[in-house]
């Protein structure tokens, strides 16, 4: 019974990383129909961006915040620079796009930092939380982060004039022109939003996979995984999605016979697929019905 | 509704807009490739046969993305598949090489059909993202330690190079590059014709309006299936004839970077025009080699820039270059 709430609550850490994973794709995808393939590697390069500012003797909290505002200003640029000027042109087009942003920001991420592998501190150190055997001050520390952002998104697009016109210039674009909300800026501000939660999940994670170039590649499918499951246009269920999957992994990586670290990525494949398969709206989405 | 702009495939692929400098520069492209191995070295001849496969493969990708208007982030995962496929069975099976790509192309169609199946029900961003996390969990899928035994794990598979049949007085570098370019000459017009057949016509048909498709009577989930089905049996060949020349397979030969990769060369070559996936793939070939002299990891940042370029500048790619230098020269002509 320990070990199983021990792996519950364990798969709610890595799950609350995937949920913001989630949640940053979710809120592109609602803005401008589109999957940010580049937002694993955005978050990877923030991460770095941290790692980089602590080197420099900046302590952890303040390189944080430091690097959730640049994470902001380079997904406000982004938007401005490379997608507002797609807005209007084909899937395709915009798919290579996203394709050129990855294999960009990529690539720089590694030429800057190189590959190696480097260690990235925790604030929340790695002893056991409150004396408990159940979980670690570091695991605990993701589930309090995450927690704390999610209610601050909440507070932010539901009660602030903001907030609001943020939402409304998403679901309705041409009303929400109307009322005199400057609908572009507004995904401008979606993209800043999604890149500083990409950010967060990317220095939270980043103690525990250790920070290299590629390491959210696979932590973007498990996003992918849980923003799919929770439905794309649901982002509380993008959010659920991706703790359920969270707590999936671990349960299956425990219980199932050696299946272990290595059927990781098959198993957010396979999840992908049958979602897909049997309820492609997701738990939370709404099916949507196009006008011929 | 995904919709490319500008590329009517059934011009060039089936040549009614003939000219001669058209006919005239394919039959110098053809000449050459026939006889630039008699003068190049061994390490040159392998090259070219790897242009050869890459360009393969990027012709899947343009039947799919061209043809029915549907795009995979996942045709490494295809590739992997038939460069093992054909690796595990000359390996363990000790069967024929020449017989390991026909295998390997039927079992990348029934993989492709049947992963196909659920995602093309919808529009075509859950196929973009299904594909996606097809090509990333391909490297861990192939490192499982259950198939160990076949794959060779992380380490990989050696095969050995096949030597020239009939005792020809060849290199195997040599008897690999005609191989190549016998099949890849044959899979270019086998696709040529596919697109301008029946079949072809449907797939354009979706392309260019699902809703009107299916109004006129065309199977939707069928043909993209189906076109999603035989891209993935040429990316297999392709993979095969890749794993045959490079003697060795390895899980992280084939990671998301290959899919950029033939993507980029799709974009690069021009949408929907067959003829531009050679262009696509000397340029995958190549700007890596010089990149990556210049420094570590540059090839990244090039072909991500190269991809913007193109999407700006140029959308259609190499086939609009040509189509310039074509009209230059008419003019030209026509001046005199």
């Amino acid at each position: 019974m320990e070990l199983l709430t021990n792996q519950i609550l364990a798969g709610v850490a890595t799950g609350s990383i995937y949920a913001c994973m989630a949640l940053s794709v979710v809120m592109i995808y609602q803005a401008i129909d589109h999957l940010n393939f580049a937002q694993g590697e955005m978050a990877t390069f923030s991460a770095f961006v941290a790692w980089q500012l602590m080197q420099w003797g900046i302590p952890f909290w303040p390189s944080f915040v430091l690097t959730v505002i640049v994470s902001f200003a380079a997904g406000v640029a982004i938007e401005r620079g490379l997608f507002r000027p797609l807005a209007n042109a084909s899937v395709l087009t915009n798919v290579a796009g996203f394709i050129a942003l990855f294999a960009i920001v990529n690539s720089v991420t590694g030429m800057t930092w190189d590959y190696t592998i480097k260690e990235f501190p925790s604030p929340f150190g790695s002893s056991q939380f409150l004396r408990s055997e159940l979980i670690n001050s570091h695991q605990a520390g993701m589930i309090g982060v995450t927690g704390v952002l999610l209610a601050f998104l909440y507070c932010f697009l539901g009660f602030t004039k903001v907030g609001l016109a943020m939402r409304a210039a998403v679901s309705t674009p041409e009303s929400a022109k109307l009322v005199g909300i400057n609908v572009g800026w507004m995904v401008a501000l979606g993209w800043g939003l999604a890149s500083s939660i990409g950010a967060v999940a990317g220095m939270l994670i980043a103690p525990v996979v250790f920070l290299e170039p590629n390491m959210m590649g696979g932590i973007l499918v498990y996003g992918f995984a849980g923003a799919v499951l929770g439905g794309l246009s649901s982002p509380a269920g993008a959010v659920l999605g991706g703790i359920l999957v969270g707590v999936f992994e671990n349960l299956i990586g425990t219980y199932v016979p050696g299946a272990g670290n290595e059927l990781k990525l098959p198993i957010a494949l396979a999840l992908i697929i049958l979602v897909l398969r049997f309820r492609p709206d997701g738990l939370f989405g709404r099916n949507v019905v196009e006008r011929v | 509704m995904t919709t490319i702009p500008q590329t009517t495939l059934t011009s060039a692929a089936t040549g009614k807009r003939s000219g001669i400098l058209r006919q005239t520069s394919s039959i110098l492209v053809l000449l050459f490739l026939v006889l630039f191995p008699l003068a190049a070295t061994n390490f040159v001849t392998f090259q070219i046969t790897m242009l050869l496969v890459y360009a393969t493969a990027i012709l899947a990708l343009n039947i799919l993305t061209g043809g029915s208007g549907q795009f995979s982030l996942g045709q490494s995962a295809f590739f992997a598949i038939g460069a093992y496929t054909s690796a595990v069975l000359v390996e363990h099976g000790g069967v024929n090489y020449l017989l390991t790509l026909p295998i390997a192309a039927a079992v990348c169609f029934v993989i492709g059909f049947l992963f196909g199946l659920p995602a093309l029900r919808l529009s075509g961003v859950y196929l973009a993202l299904a594909t996606f996390a097809l090509a990333t969990a391909m490297p861990q899928l192939l490192k499982l330690h259950y198939f160990e035994p076949w794959t060779g794990g992380v380490q990989g598979l050696v095969t050995s190079k096949p030597d020239a049949p009939f005792g020809l007085p060849i290199s195997p570098d040599t008897w690999l590059y005609y191989l190549t370019l016998a099949l890849s000459l044959a899979i270019y017009a086998a696709a040529a014709n596919l697109l301008s057949s029946r079949t072809g016509r449907a797939m354009m048909a979706i392309r260019d309006n699902e809703i009107a498709a299916s109004a006129m009577g065309v199977d939707i989930a069928l043909y993209k299936t189906l076109a999603f089905g035989i891209s993935a049996a040429i990316t297999g060949i392709a993979g095969a004839l890749g794993a045959i020349a490079v003697q060795f397979v390895a899980p992280d030969g084939y990671t998301f970077q290959l899919s950029i990769a033939l993507f980029l060369g799709m974009v690069v070559g021009g949408v929907g025009w067959l003829p531009g996936s050679i262009a696509g793939s000397a340029f995958i070939v190549f700007v890596p080699n010089i990149a990556e002299s210049i420094s570590k990891g540059l090839s990244g940042a090039v072909f991500g820039v190269l991809i913007l370029l193109v999407i700006f500048v140029i959308p259609r790619g190499a086939r609009q270059i040509a189509e310039f230098l074509q009209a230059t020269i008419e003019g030209k002509r026509g001046g005199a």
